[in-house]
């Protein structure tokens, strides 16, 4: 219950700053134009827009690709596929967006491109971690008591690594919305289009414009996903938590 | 019935796991395979479920070539439990029970039945326990679940992997027991694999005792104890075979069937005439209908009116099917000279004393030597 109130508050105050900001006469009567209630709606449904490809890009290869290395036969390419991933997480995300720029030229799809790859990350090794930390007993008994390989991948598997595979999806969600704001560097739209606006002017105003309604964007995701994740988990897991 | 036939693993480095073992284990058999870590025992089982692939020999079950059919349907034709229980904590109990039954196609209403059924079996209230998650419940309830969910679908083979390994001593002792009393009535052929000796005397049709991959000796246990073949068989039996012995001794057999008895309504003054007249040092105190209270004797008198004020009441008591090790031990433990032995709803049966397990134990030495 506490957390739900410290969740809206900060909601709340991220949005009533960017509002506050986009009334202010002052700021309206001087030199810099400050952005309208209409473009920053429009760059924050734009900047959704990139978040929402990137990761259904990398949700639906990042998932197969992590439990595809667990299974046997492919363990070999554990190694190289988690670390790469583990790798390739340190790498600074704004490096990675410039790579993409003279690789793909300017625009929307090396922005979308970049976000997908560094989204691709945690929810691959997340998947990953999820069906192997699975207790080998668990499975074994499963496979001693006539389960398939299949019934055992749906049955057991799948649901026990399904916190797991979410958490990863979330965070993964959070640090793309975040990482967004730099696409406008390589011609991507979305609410970095605001910020950059701000730091280029000088105005720090007009940087929160961008910057509360993005961890406003960041925080309601992460809260949407944290939902849908519990929603999807088993009683039996949950209850398990608890007492651990 | 279970046949293995020379039956060796090697593994890909050279390991001989297993060396042309081979067993019969007739039907309604409870085997175990005893011996030391790593002496191969888990490997044999493992290969009559094919979770690990056979490199030499063959296993017959009911005379069909185990390798000749279909691997999971195998499987769901023996009842695997095992150290770990390995419960799917996303499933509730009763879904845990209702695996194998799901999995052969059973229809809904009877799965759940079975699985009430096979609560109570185990000594679970079914109302209880069936919707709770495996997360809920304590290790010696989730061990139940475990042998629960081995027996789901009936299957005539049960194969147990220390299945009562991983629980307090006291707690394994109920289960032991409670075990023995469902595979009096069940009937399975069961592979139980264990390196705890007594566990092995205690609950063995027969025991195979193995060493480095083969098996050192395939007997009975009380041969095992008191015929060893050789050694190794001597040393791992261990040189405390007396008190071994008690293990196959349960105390039906030498309990005082007609304890005196004195009911807690009585004057204190005749439970002292009576022990000072028959020579007693304690009376059984038992209520109207006959169910054990506690004991009363010499010190006790003189305290009180009635004898149910001066006994001191024990709560310590063993059934007809305790073996004599475990009676001994709780009279130890517990500073008793004497143990009642009770019916399940505390009626008293009778009793036994120090002296009943001397008298028992030079009796089954005598006897051993003797054949």
């Amino acid at each position: 219950m506490r957390r739900y109130v410290v969740l809206i508050s900060i909601l709340a105050l991220l949005l009533g700053l960017t509002i506050w900001i986009t009334n202010l006469e002052w700021i309206k009567e001087g030199v810099y134009r400050p952005f309208t209630r209409g473009d920053i709606l429009n760059s924050t449904i734009s900047h959704l827009e990139m978040v929402l490809i990137a990761e259904l890009i990398a949700i639906s290869i990042g998932i197969p690709l992590g439990i595809l290395v667990t299974r046997p036969g492919f363990r070999r390419l554990a190694t190289p596929v988690v670390g790469g991933a583990n790798v390739g997480q340190t790498i600074p995300s704004l490096a990675i967006i410039a790579i993409m720029a003279p690789i793909l030229g300017f625009g929307l799809e090396s922005a979308v491109v970049a976000l997908f790859i560094y989204g691709l990350l945690p929810i691959v090794r997340n998947s990953y971690a999820g069906i192997n930390n699975i207790d080998p007993a668990i499975v074994e008994a499963a496979k001693g008591m006539g389960m398939t390989r299949g019934q055992i991948a749906r049955k057991i598997e799948l649901p026990l690594a399904l916190p797991v595979i979410m958490t990863g999806i979330r965070i993964s969600t959070v640090i793309t919305v975040g990482t967004a704001e730099l696409a406008v560097l390589v011609g991507g739209k979305g609410l970095g289009t605001i910020t950059l606006n701000g730091v280029l002017t000088l105005q720090p105003l007009t940087i929160l414009q961008g910057a509360a309604p993005t961890a406003a964007l960041a925080i309601t995701l992460g809260f949407i996903l944290e939902r849908i994740e519990s929603w999807m988990t088993s009683q039996g897991l949950k209850i398990k938590a608890e007492i651990a | 019935m279970i046949e293995l036939d020379k039956v060796s693993k090697v593994y890909p480095d050279g390991t001989e796991a297993v060396k042309e073992v081979s067993l019969e284990v007739g039907k309604g058999e409870l085997c175990v395979l005893l011996g030391p870590s790593g002496c191969g025992k888990t490997t044999t089982m493992k290969m009559i479920n094919r979770l690990i692939p056979i490199t030499g020999g063959k296993i017959y079950i009911d005379g069909v070539d185990n390798t000749k059919m279909d691997e999971n349907e195998l499987r769901r034709n023996i009842g695997y439990a095992i150290q770990q229980i390995g419960l799917f904590p996303n499933m509730t109990v009763g879904q845990n029970i209702e695996t194998v039954p799901e999995l052969k196609g059973w229809p809904k209403a009877e799965r759940r039945k079975r699985a009430e059924e096979l609560l109570e079996l185990v000594g679970m209230d079914s109302g209880e326990f069936i919707d709770k998650y495996p997360g809920e419940l304590s290790g010696g309830q989730s061990q139940r679940v475990g042998v629960a969910r081995a027996l789901g679908a009936d299957p005539p083979i049960l194969l147990m992997d220390e299945p009562f390994g991983a629980i307090d001593p006291i707690t394994r002792i109920r289960l032991q027991d409670e075990f023995l009393k469902i595979q009096q009535e069940i009937r399975k052929t069961v592979i139980f694999v264990t390196h705890d000796i007594y566990e092995a005397i205690k609950l063995a049709d027969r025991v195979a005792l193995m060493k480095e991959g083969q098996i050192v000796q395939y007997d009975t246990p009380a041969n095992l104890l008191y015929r060893p073949k050789n050694e190794f068989v001597e040393n791992f039996v261990g040189g405390d075979r007396a008190l071994k012995g008690l293990q196959l001794i349960r105390a039906k057999e030498v309990m005082t069937s007609t304890p005196p008895t004195v009911s807690a309504d009585e004057k204190a003054i005749a439970a002292k005439q009576r022990m000072e007249r028959e020579g007693l040092d304690s009376l059984v105190v038992v209520n109207h209908d006959g169910k054990f209270l506690g004991w009363v004797n010499k010190a006790h008198l003189g305290r009180g009116d009635k004898v149910g004020e001066i006994m001191s009441s024990s709560g310590m008591t063993a059934t007809v099917n305790t073996v004599l090790n475990e009676v001994l031990s709780l009279m130890l433990s517990q500073g008793l000279e004497n143990l009642a032995i009770v019916t399940e709803d505390n009626k008293l049966q009778g009793m036994i004393s120090f002296d009943t397990i001397r008298k028992a134990l030079a009796e089954a030495t005598q006897r051993r030597q003797a054949e």
